[in-house]
């Protein structure tokens, strides 16, 4: 069984896994990381996203021995010192979550958006959750959590 | 002084735990020493088990048992049907492992128990089943005729249903104007983001069951009756739920087996679904077929209306399949007056995933109905949609108002919503450039699509459900706990899974006992903690649950005036209470009710009969269903070229009572339209012609993602319900009921021109363009 050496939310793991073994259940059921949740079997859905080396990925395409050496941030891991992260700050602010468990993913791959265009337009943001699904919010007012975690990370917002 | 709490946008309390990923979805949770379960399914949708061996998974590393349907026929009782609407109702035995005949695709037919998922998946590969393969029946139509394979002996009828009221035949002889059309609700997946999970525990003769449900209070009482564990020694939870829709809304095979499964091994067990599992095998929605003739005075007035349905029934009866359908029964009548109504209804069976409630449960199936009648009677007459709909519905000075179907609608203002929807969606501009497309002939049309609505929603009155043949009623649980620190404890038996109750409720109870909303605590979803209650759907959970928490306060407060009046040494008449404190008039005396709290729990000094603590009990049963309403306006660009749609704007006006928290209001709505937006445009479960699903995975099954849907507009009326305390009418259903139609007119608008009246669901590209070459030819 290869070993692994794993650092997920500041903590170094060292694994024995499967080679089959994927980083999202590496995460939930050997690290107790349940923060990051499954949704589907076809990496469709992007419940399961965390970042791998500053990018967000879906923890369910990725096997665990791929984050051999790698840096892994789950939802657990994104505030500091308790706070919550400008974005997580956003969600609550709009009302962008009802079950919630969407949120997670939708939290990451918004942080990875703003890592490409730090102004997004309400287009870029639509076209930059596609593999993001919701099924509770009509994804209205995460849209507009997104434009306001934007804004409170610093960046100026155009008028779309 | 506190500040009016209900009506205020309060930011939601339940949001920091799902913000942060500390969460509680059943997949999260174990118990020490928990093994895992995995269910062998059917791949045929129709056949005779010849034989089964589970011998080969049994001795595989990590695979502690291996049962088939077989091993547990004696003990696995029927999954039941709690609603049976109709007298003839035919109630096909349904085990929760197929014994010896499968009859739809995922079907389980055996199961594994391992120390882990991995290795549960692996064993199931060793399990060998011969089947003898069946016809499959998939056509309701076929189903019905005398040459189809019967589902079961009983053969491929459900049950009939027909009611009418008024004089029918008096209303179409004659009639200047008869609409007759057949429209298609095709069936749904309802695909709540979290696939259903179960862990269940047992001490050897007690079980706790954790699970991903919508219903733990009428879970644990089926439970026990179905599979004889006794109810008390059974503690249902349901901790965070990823959402339902109606498909958590179930009695499953799957908890049903888990129970089971942790008697036979005496150990905790645990099973989560993959999604393909799920869209195989969590309950399907819609599935009608719709005939519909209407029959109209030349000025447009309605004078009567024939329902005439198929119901896709799939292969078994779950907790409320036949009832959903006739849920619509009182409905396809909708905000209009007539003077003759008739509804029937055929249940089909067939071999395919039962249908069950799915977000709005035959309401949504019935206001399309209507709305699209309504829509080719305007253009019949060459009227605008919108004056059809004025010259027939229920004026706001006539309620309230009993319809030809029976509902008495206690208030509402149709005028008002609709007036206030056409200006803020720009009705008279948006015409106007419609006529300039069609002029111009551009390839891209537009379409502007109307939708009026009502629902009859706040499931229900337990009368009600029983004058229907409900096996329960529809009552709701409350109660109230002042501790003696002062802080308030709420139980509710309404059990949620994203509608945000711990937020509201609070704002009802810091209102009530005029104490500060963050001092109000909610508990819900587990049987040990909440033992009373009817659960979450239908759009009840505020008008019914949130009521029983209303009336547990006010109970609260008379026990605390009863108190007061004795510390304060007055009589009760002379305190008032204000702002969470009891004054004696006209004297500065005064006691709150946190110092109270406190005396009742010391009970030094009780009045005779008041018993120590102060807190209450409630159940409230509703006289009547409340009835929201709106109108939703959406506007279309069709490309006459490609098919494709695009909804170029969405606007909604509702009416849904009074608001106690805008921000949910707003955020149920949006859902709700998304999902009615998705029945329109991409949602379709597809069987091939042996009974496959094509659709059993989320890249086969058209979820709309954010890329494909518009921002929406909402706007409110408010006609508070007069039917409870705080005039509340209830919001999960409106959206998801008032959106399909609207979207399927402003297609059908944006193509009448070129001839095409009706363009079947899922309006996808190809349907669209193939509409257009139908009459292109
Ligand atoms: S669980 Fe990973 S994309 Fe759905
Ligand atoms: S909030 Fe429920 S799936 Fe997004």
């Amino acid at each position: 069984m290869p070993r692994i050496t794993v650092t997920v939310d500041g903590i170094q793991y060292e694994e024995d896994v499967e080679p089959r073994l994927l980083l999202v259940h590496l995460l939930r059921e050997r690290l107790g990381k349940t923060g990051t949740p499954v949704g589907c079997d076809t990496s469709n859905c992007g419940a399961c996203t965390v970042m791998l080396d500053g990018k967000s990925v879906k923890s369910c395409s990725v096997l665990a021995v791929q984050a051999d050496g790698c840096d892994v941030v789950t939802i657990e891991g994104l505030g500091a010192n308790g706070s919550l992260h400008p974005m997580q700050r956003a969600f609550h602010e709009e009302h962008a979550l009802q079950c919630g468990y969407c949120t997670p993913g939708m939290v990451m791959a918004a942080i990875d958006l703003l890592r490409e265009d730090p102004d997004p337009s309400e287009e870029t943001i639509r076209q930059g959750l596609e593999g993001n699904l919701c099924r509770c919010t009509g994804y209205c007012n995460i849209v507009r959590a997104v434009r306001r975690g934007a804004q409170e990370m610093g960046q100026a917002v155009s008028t779309p | 002084m506190t500040t009016q709490e209900v009506g205020r946008p309060r930011k939601r309390k339940e949001d920091a735990r799902l913000l942060t990923g500390r969460t509680q979805w059943t997949d999260n949770l174990s118990r020490p020493g928990t093994l895992h379960v995995m269910f062998l399914r059917s791949p045929m949708a129709h056949a005779r088990i010849t034989r089964i061996d589970v011998s080969g998974a049994r001795g595989l590393p990590g695979v502690v048992a291996a049962f088939s349907g077989q091993d547990f026929a004696a003990e696995q009782g029927s999954l039941p049907c709690a609603w049976p609407r109709s007298g003839d109702t035919v109630v096909p035995d349904h085990p929760p492992m197929a014994v010896s005949e499968v009859r739809y695709v995922g079907e389980a037919v055996a199961c594994v128990v391992a120390t882990d998922r991995y290795r549960a998946a692996d064993a199931l590969e060793a399990i060998e089943v011969d089947y003898e393969q069946l016809p499959a029946v998939l056509d309701m139509n076929e189903a019905l005729g005398g040459s189809a394979a019967k589902v079961h002996e009983t053969g491929n009828r459900a049950f009939t249903f027909k009611e009418t009221s008024g004089d029918l035949e008096a209303a179409f002889r004659d009639a200047p104007v008869v609409i007759d059309r057949t429209f298609v609700q095709q069936r749904l997946i309802p695909s709540a983001m979290e696939p259903r999970a179960v862990l269940c525990d047992t001490d050897g003769d007690s079980f706790t069951m954790w699970t991903s449900t919508q219903i733990p209070h009428i879970l644990r009482t089926m439970l026990a009756l179905v599979t004889g564990v006794a109810e008390h020694k059974l503690r249902v939870v349901a901790p965070d739920v990823g959402g339902g829709f109606g498909s958590k809304l179930q009695v499953t095979a799957e908890e049903v087996l888990c129970l089971l499964l942790a008697r036979r091994v005496g150990r905790p067990v645990k099973w989560t679904e993959s999604r393909t599992e799920g869209n195989l095998t969590v309950h399907h929605g819609r599935d009608q077929i719709q005939h519909l003739r209407l029959a109209a005075d030349a000025d447009g007035r309605i004078r009567g209306l024939q329902v005439e349905l198929l119901a896709d029934m799939g292969a078994y009866l779950v907790l409320l399949t036949p009832a959903v359908p006739l849920l619509g029964a009182q409905m396809f009548n909708a905000i209009y007056k007539m003077d003759a109504y008739e509804f029937a209804c055929t249940g089909v069976f067939t071999t395919k995933m039962p249908t069950d409630a799915y977000r709005g449960a035959g309401r949504p199936e019935a206001t399309f109905g209507i709305e699209r009648m309504m829509d080719e009677l305007a253009a019949e007459l060459r009227l605008d949609p919108l004056e059809v709909r004025r010259r027939n519905w229920i004026k706001h000075e006539e309620f309230p108002y009993t319809t030809i179907s029976g509902l008495t609608y206690d208030s509402g203002n149709y005028e008002a919503a609709t007036d206030r929807a056409m200006a803020l969606f720009g009705y008279d501009k948006l015409r106007a450039e419609q006529n300039d497309r069609r002029d111009r002939g551009d390839p891209v049309q537009l379409g502007l699509g109307v939708s009026t609505y009502t629902e009859m929603c706040g499931l229900g009155p337990s009368r009600w459900f029983g004058d229907n043949n409900a096996g329960a009623g529809g009552w709701e649980h409350g109660s109230v706990r002042v501790l003696p620190t002062g802080k308030v404890e709420v139980v509710t038996g309404s059990s949620p899974h994203g509608q945000g109750h711990v937020t509201a409720w609070s704002q009802i109870v810091a209102d009530a006992l005029g104490v500060p909303f963050e001092d109000v605590t909610v508990l819900h979803g587990d049987t040990a903690v909440s033992p009373k209650g009817l659960d979450t759907y239908g759009s009840r959970s505020l008008t019914i649950g949130g009521i029983a928490v209303l009336k547990a306060c006010d109970k609260v407060r008379d026990k605390a005036r009863k108190l007061a009046s004795h510390v304060l040494e007055c009589s009760p008449e002379d305190l008032e209470f204000e702002a969470g404190a009891f004054k004696v008039r006209g004297t500065e005396s005064q006691t709150t009710i946190q110092e109270l709290a406190l005396a009742a729990f010391a009970a030094h000094n009780l009045p005779d009969g008041v018993e120590a603590r102060l807190d209450s009990d409630v159940t409230f049963d509703p006289e009547n269903f409340s009835f929201p309403h709106g109108t939703h306006l959406c506007a279309v660009e069709v490309d006459t070229e490609t098919g494709m749609v695009r909804i170029r704007s969405y606007v909604a006006v509702d009416d849904v009572g009074k608001v106690v928290n805008p921000l949910i209001v707003d955020g149920q709505l949006h859902g709700g339209i998304a999902q009615g937006i998705a029945q329109a445009l991409f949602e379709e479960a597809v069987y091939d012609a042996d009974g496959n699903l094509l659709t059993a995975t989320m890249a086969d099954y058209l979820l709309p993602s954010a890329a494909d849907l518009p921002d929406f507009a909402l706007d409110r009326t408010e006609s508070p319900a007069t039917s409870n305390p705080l005039g509340v009418k209830g919001v999960g259903e409106a959206g998801t009921i008032a959106s399909t139609p609207a979207v399927v007119n402003a297609i059908v608008d944006a193509l009448r021109p070129r001839g095409v009246n009706d363009v079947q669901m899922p309006c996808t590209p190809e349907r669209v363009w193939r509409a257009l070459e139908g009459v292109r030819r």
